[in-house]
């Protein structure tokens, strides 16, 4: 075989491994697809209102829990990427004459899908609740689309982050701040309800820019309402903000993998 | 078939390898030994392409581990001091898993997880998870890993630290029954009652560099052999048995400790020694509590190669656990 063919057999062997983690512990899997269903229902019903949306909260609400469920699959590959490096098994799949990226490629595939079932679940979970996308098929597949990237994203991102941080209890530290950051957007409630130097802060939030496009893609409540620069192009920011992160985080990574032997 | 020349690694400011050579002949098994921070596992990693070196050549199996890393590894098998699994699949999940990336295919990797785990005793482990397993077996899951490819150069950092004296053995018949397969080992380790059950030649590291090379039996010597320690009951006596025992050893080497009431000789032949020796102590009325005939311990090694009395606590009381009593 080619070394491009051994290089998918060995990426798709890593992806499988991970696969298999989700047929052993079923549970874990369910809970981390239910965890964004909890909190779309609790804001949903329970803290509901949504301070400075006009129109249907729910339908406001939904793309923004999309965002925000993609935003903190940041703290799930830090996780599986920091066990990982302190079990040792990296040393073992480093030592052995597989394609050097396959450990990542596998990561990050495995990922992506775990996060592609958590957005059809909470598409799902959105639309039993009340809410509707008013676009065109291609409109919607377009904001599915932005809300990947985001994930891919926060994928790379936190491949670089486990990396550096390297140990469990500075995970944690990330893990913390993953949820001021996420709830530092306009994933609840409108920048225009906030105070103004708060609210300008949201708007520049990528997470804030993915959920105003996707909203504005879906037809949904909110879209398209600011009316700052950030606000204004929406769409733009949702692509060139993950696309920058990328640009940054992924080389970051795989030097940093590759440093492993340094 | 292992030609390492001028190694050194600096960690910080710390140089780990420092100025290591070794030479392994294909076929043998060649213990390193030397206490915690001699740069055994550093040495491991370099030869087996984890670790780049600062400078020095490492030949394994006749290619460049630096140039020919891929190669190299196709070659190789490890077994590092922390177990390399994947601890949330089964035992067969995980050689499967590793056969497939040694590019096995998958009926020929489901083929070879299947023997392995026969020959380790581990087939009845079934589907439970490898954080379930014992230490001793969690090791044999990790050798057996190693051998998925019958590698001409197989390396063990450590491997029976942390494991009960039923694991150790069970490590220890894994290895041997290697021997003689034609495959190469370089063996890592603390214990020198491991490196003497285990290893063709040895060679003693201190401080990143090889102090001394040879068989057990050329270093044993070198070091003075087995020794008998000798607590008595009362330490008045002591300065009276301590002559009494050189005397009977042949040797002039004793060494006093008042403290532990204790008396320590090297001995050539032990069970000559020791009869000698507790018949003497029996004529002359001098009352022991305890006698035992043990073999150096790595303290003992490194005081004698190194001439340099070092603090290592530690390696003393792992050694004291090996120690052989009569």
């Amino acid at each position: 075989m080619s070394t491009a063919g051994w290089a998918v057999t060995d990426s798709w062997t890593m992806t499988r491994r991970e696969l298999a983690h989700w047929a052993r512990q079923p549970v874990q899997l369910v809970v981390g697809l239910a965890f964004p269903v909890m909190l779309l229902l609790m804001f949903g019903y329970l803290i509901g209102g949504g301070a400075g949306v006009a129109g249907d909260y729910r339908e406001y609400l939904v793309p923004g829990m999309f965002a925000l469920t993609m935003a903190f699959g940041l703290d799930a590959t830090m996780v599986a990427v920091t066990q990982d490096l302190n079990k040792g098994v990296v040393d073992r799949f480093r030592a052995m004459p597989m394609t050097d990226g396959a450990v990542l490629v596998g990561r990050s595939a495995a990922d992506m899908l775990q996060s592609a079932v958590s957005l059809l679940v909470l598409v799902g979970v959105g639309a039993a609740v009340g809410w509707r996308w008013h676009g065109s098929f291609g409109a919607f597949l377009g904001a599915i689309g932005l809300l990947l990237l985001l994930r891919f994203a926060m994928l790379w991102l936190g491949i670089h982050l486990a990396m550096v941080a390297g140990r469990p209890e500075l995970v944690a530290a990330v893990q913390i701040l993953v949820w001021p950051i996420g709830f530092l957007s306009n994933a609840f409630a409108t920048p225009e309800s906030m105070p103004g130097w708060l609210g300008a802060t949201v708007e520049w939030n990528p997470m804030s820019a993915t959920a105003t496009a996707t909203r504005d893609l879906f037809g949904n409540a909110g879209g398209g309402a600011g009316t700052s620069w950030a606000a204004e192009h929406a769409l733009l920011l949702a692509v060139v903000w993950p696309v920058a992160i990328v640009a940054v985080f992924f080389p970051l990574a795989v030097r940093r993998f590759r440093a492993l032997s340094k | 078939m292992i030609v390492v020349e001028g190694l050194r690694k600096k960690f910080g400011e710390k140089w780990a390898l420092d100025g290591l050579d070794l030479t392994v002949g294909r076929g043998t098994v060649h213990g390193v030994l030397g206490p915690n921070g001699a740069g055994k596992t550093t040495a491991v990693r370099v030869m087996a392409t984890l670790l780049t070196p600062d400078a020095g050549q490492v030949e394994v199996a006749g290619l460049d581990v630096l140039r020919r890393q891929r190669e190299v590894r196709s070659r190789i098998g490890l077994l590092g001091q922390h177990a390399a699994l994947d601890e949330e699949l089964s035992g067969r999940q995980n050689l499967e898993m590793f056969g497939r990336l040694y590019h096995l295919g998958a009926r020929r990797a489901r083929e070879r997880a299947d023997a392995l785990l026969e020959r380790f005793e581990l087939a009845d482990t079934g589907r439970k998870a490898v954080k379930q397993y014992s230490g001793g077996m969690r090791r044999r899951l990790d050798l057996a890993a190693s051998l998925i490819t019958e590698p001409e150069v197989l390396f063990l950092d450590e491997p029976t630290t942390g494991l009960d004296p039923r694991g150790r053995t069970e490590v220890w018949n894994a290895v041997r029954s290697l021997v003689g397969g034609g495959t190469t080992v370089l063996l890592t380790t603390q214990y020198l009652e491991e490196a003497d059950q285990l290893a063709d030649r040895i060679s003693v590291i201190d401080k990143g560099r090889a102090i001394a090379e040879g068989t057990a039996d050329q270093l044993k010597s070198r070091t003075g052999g087995d020794r008998i320690d000798v607590v008595l009951h009362d330490a008045g006596r002591l300065t009276e048995a301590a002559a009494l025992i050189g005397h009977r050893a042949g040797t002039a080497d004793v060494t006093t400790d008042p403290d532990r009431r204790l008396v320590s000789a090297p001995v050539a032949d032990r069970m000559a020694a020791l009869s000698a020796v507790v018949r003497a102590l029996e004529e002359t009325g001098i009352e022991a509590e305890d006698v035992a005939v043990r073999r150096p311990t790595l303290d003992e090694v490194f005081l004698h190669l190194t001439g340099d009395p070092s603090d290592r606590a530690d390696d003393t009381a792992a050694t004291t656990a090996q120690e052989v009593s009569v």
